[in-house]
């Protein structure tokens, strides 16, 4: 199953359409914080952009974190989360290396990607895409 | 937000006292350039002499603002320290986002503060901060010790900062958003400067109850088709504004030499192509838009002997380089990035700023004015020079530059030259295509190539009166106050059509004002030039300098009958306006 990459992160113009997409589509929000990724710039706007996103990890240590398996590897790398199991914990946000998922402080449940794809069909620039085959994932 | 309830943030900087206004009723004047207007009305702005400490600065956003592709500007009104009229300038960048994010629809800024201060304001908190360290400090530097010092919500916020020139009170100093936008001309960053306010921060990092439908989705999804799918937007994504220079020169209306000409032997290598193929790194966006119109130039210099090299990045547009290009004329292109990042540096309106160093050259060279007045001997084409004589008006280091600080004609009016002075209300614009341009900034109500843009008309016209000009000047003023209250980008006048623009009012509960935009458009227009008017400015009073009607445009020299007939009938649809 194919999972979210960014490709090609100096190609971003920061224009966080992918970040109102994933509100938009996944939580039927108008928000830049209920985004699974983040667009920031890396020191001033002339320092260029990075894109943080879930790496889709194929054992992923959030899931491992999560006491009620809200959060369950998903085939092919990354996680399912089952929002009726969440107790709203925050230890999956804890456990993430890369910062990838924070704790909505009013709902309290993760924003994590869920590897839907919905924000590549929102990049101008194709700098993130669905891509099938697991590789390392390098971060420019 | 502007959906559900319009918050307005007053700031009383002299106090230092913090009010949370709701005024949902703002709603009927749409947002953005309405309903900031409706407030500066209120708040009796016209009243308060420029400059004064309770001269109340409001920024807006409309209830478009992030929820559309492009509708990315914010608007700011102000009485104008430069003009003593009207003052609106937009800005893009982040802000109009942010605000959105932040939950603030209006902020207004009033008082003084005793030390030179920032605030920092957030969707919960508005801090006021120690800015004593930071004055006297230029635009990029202060934008990295307020990022270096403010960690929250990086990415989410935007920075808002003046340079030494408005500290000192040059009447065109503009104010920097997020490093490569501005809000640059009418002395916004000035009037900050007045109030000891180095710099905002805003954060935006908050949600929002606005009820995303499948309706507003799709919408969503139509509009970002066509701006990615379709040409509406390709030449401000591929060369940007400055695809205009080269056209413009062809048919002899690009600005040069003061206004002596309109073709400029050198075009070619300060051109949108040269600018493209040799010197552009990157484009970046406004936050809400696909297009990445913002061309980031590579300006590489050697420091030292042997192989010594830094770069610096600086974001061109056709204004610039015309203003600090050909109208001074500057023979390359790297020499046009040295200059734009000089005027970053320094806070002050690059076209203001590029037109009053070529009415001093030519000053110069007449007579008007000598060596012993600037204290450096400018020359048309000398870089160097000019980037020193930028230090000086910036910093007002004698007589001379302060009067040229109070604006070009101010210092024509002084010392003579007010003939070839190449001011049409202020400074003007990029365009010598004809008179219709010419009057359309002269009597625009902020005096930008925006208001009306009367260059497509003397370029497009095939009826071509006076009568014909005034009629495409009123409908192009209405049609962009309204997009100038959603709070639209301008470039996307294409985009959104009167349609369109219904049709996004009507998804986010809207109706009435989708129903009545057109008349809510000359509410806007009546109610702006009502308060123009009583701040003293006069539509019977205007003048087009001579050099006007002396230098060959698109359409010949200028017709003096043509241009005043059009003078007379725009001062009378102004007043028959707001009697």
């Amino acid at each position: 199953m194919a999972i979210l990459k960014v490709v090609d992160v100096d190609k971003c113009i920061g224009c966080m359409s992918c970040m109102q997409a994933c509100a938009r589509f996944r939580y039927q929000s108008f928000s830049l914080y209920r985004a699974a990724l983040q667009v920031k710039t890396r020191g001033g706007i002339s320092s260029g952009f990075q894109v943080n996103t879930c790496l889709g990890c194929t054992e992923p240590m959030c899931a491992e974190a999560c006491p009620t398996e809200a959060l369950i590897p998903r085939k092919g790398g990354g996680v399912v989360f089952r929002q009726n199991l969440c107790i709203g914990c925050g230890e999956c946000e804890k456990a993430c290396p890369v910062d990838a998922i924070r704790m909505d402080p009013q709902w309290h449940i993760p924003i994590v990607c869920v590897q839907c794809g919905i924000c590549t069909q929102y990049c101008p620039h194709e700098v993130i895409q669905m891509v099938e085959e697991v590789v390392p994932h390098v971060d420019k | 937000m502007w959906i559900n309830d319009v918050r307005v943030l007053h700031i009383d900087l002299t106090n230092r006292k913090v009010r949370l206004e709701h005024r949902p009723d703002l709603k009927d004047w749409i947002g953005g350039t309405g309903a900031a207007s409706k407030l500066f009305e209120e708040l009796q702005g016209h009243e308060i002499p420029a400059g004064d400490d309770k001269s109340p600065i409001i920024f807006a956003t409309g209830p478009l603002n992030g929820v559309l592709p492009l509708m990315t500007k914010v608007v700011s009104i102000y009485r104008s320290p430069y003009t003593g009229d009207w003052g609106e300038s937009h800005a893009g960048g982040r802000l109009g986002m942010v605000m959105a994010y932040a939950g603030i629809d209006l902020l207004v800024i009033t008082g003084k503060s005793e030390r030179p201060v920032y605030l920092v304001i957030g969707p919960h908190s508005v801090e006021f901060k120690d800015a004593r360290h930071l004055w006297g400090l230029d635009v990029f530097t202060t934008g990295r010790l307020i990022r270096l010092h403010e960690k929250r919500a990086s990415g989410r916020r935007s920075i808002l900062r003046i340079g030494p020139a408005a500290e000192r009170g040059v009447k065109f100093a503009g104010v920097n958003v997020d490093t490569f936008r501005h809000f640059g001309r009418l002395g916004l960053g000035t009037l900050m400067g007045m109030k000891n306010l180095k710099a905002i921060v805003v954060v935006g990092d908050d949600s929002t109850h606005f009820g995303v439908n499948p309706e507003y989705t799709k919408f969503y999804k139509e509009i970002y088709d066509l701006v990615v799918g379709s040409d509406l937007l390709h030449k401000y994504h591929d060369l940007g504004t400055p695809q205009n220079v080269l056209p413009l020169n062809s048919i002899k209306s690009l600005p040069t030499k003061n206004m002596q000409k309109t073709q400029f032997e050198y075009a070619e290598n300060i051109s949108g192509e040269y600018f493209a193929d040799n010197l552009l790194v990157r484009k970046i966006a406004c936050s809400g838009c696909q297009v990445g119109c913002i061309h980031v130039g590579l300006l590489r210099e050697q420091f030292g002997p042997e192989h010594e090299y830094k770069y610096t990045q600086v974001s061109y547009d056709h204004e610039l380089i015309f203003a600090l290009g050909s109208m001074l004329e500057t023979k390359t292109a790297e020499e046009v990035l040295k200059l734009i990042d000089q005027v970053e540096r320094l806070g002050l309106d690059a076209i203001s700023s590029g037109v009053a160093l070529a009415w001093t050259t030519e000053a110069l060279e007449r007579g008007i004015i000598s060596e012993k007045d600037t204290g450096i001997k400018l020359q048309w084409g000398d870089t160097e020079r000019y980037l020193e004589a930028l230090q000086m008006l910036a910093y007002r280091v004698n007589d001379f530059w302060h009067l040229l600080g109070e604006g070009t004609m101010a210092a024509a009016r002084e010392y003579g030259g007010e003939d070839f002075a190449a001011v049409l209300g202020q400074e003007m614009a990029g365009y010598a295509t004809g008179p219709v341009y010419y009057v359309s900034q002269a009597m625009g109500v902020r005096h930008s190539h925006l208001d009306t843009a009367g260059y497509s008309f003397d370029q497009k016209a095939t009826e071509y009166t006076p009568e014909a000009a005034l009629e495409y000047i009123i409908s192009e003023d209405r049609r962009r106050v309204v997009l100038t209250s959603l709070v639209s980008c301008l470039f996307a006048r294409g985009l959104y059509t009167w349609d369109r623009v219904k049709k996004g009012l009507s998804i986010i509960g809207y109706e009435k004002q989708a129903e009545e935009a057109e008349e809510i458009g000359d509410e806007i227009r009546r109610l702006r030039w009502k308060l123009k008017v009583a701040m003293g400015y006069d539509p019977d009073n205007v003048k087009i300098p001579k050099r006007y009607f002396e230098t060959e445009t698109f359409r010949g020299k200028p017709d003096p009958e043509f241009t005043n007939k059009l003078i007379k009938m725009y001062a009378s649809h102004i007043k028959e306006l707001i009697k």
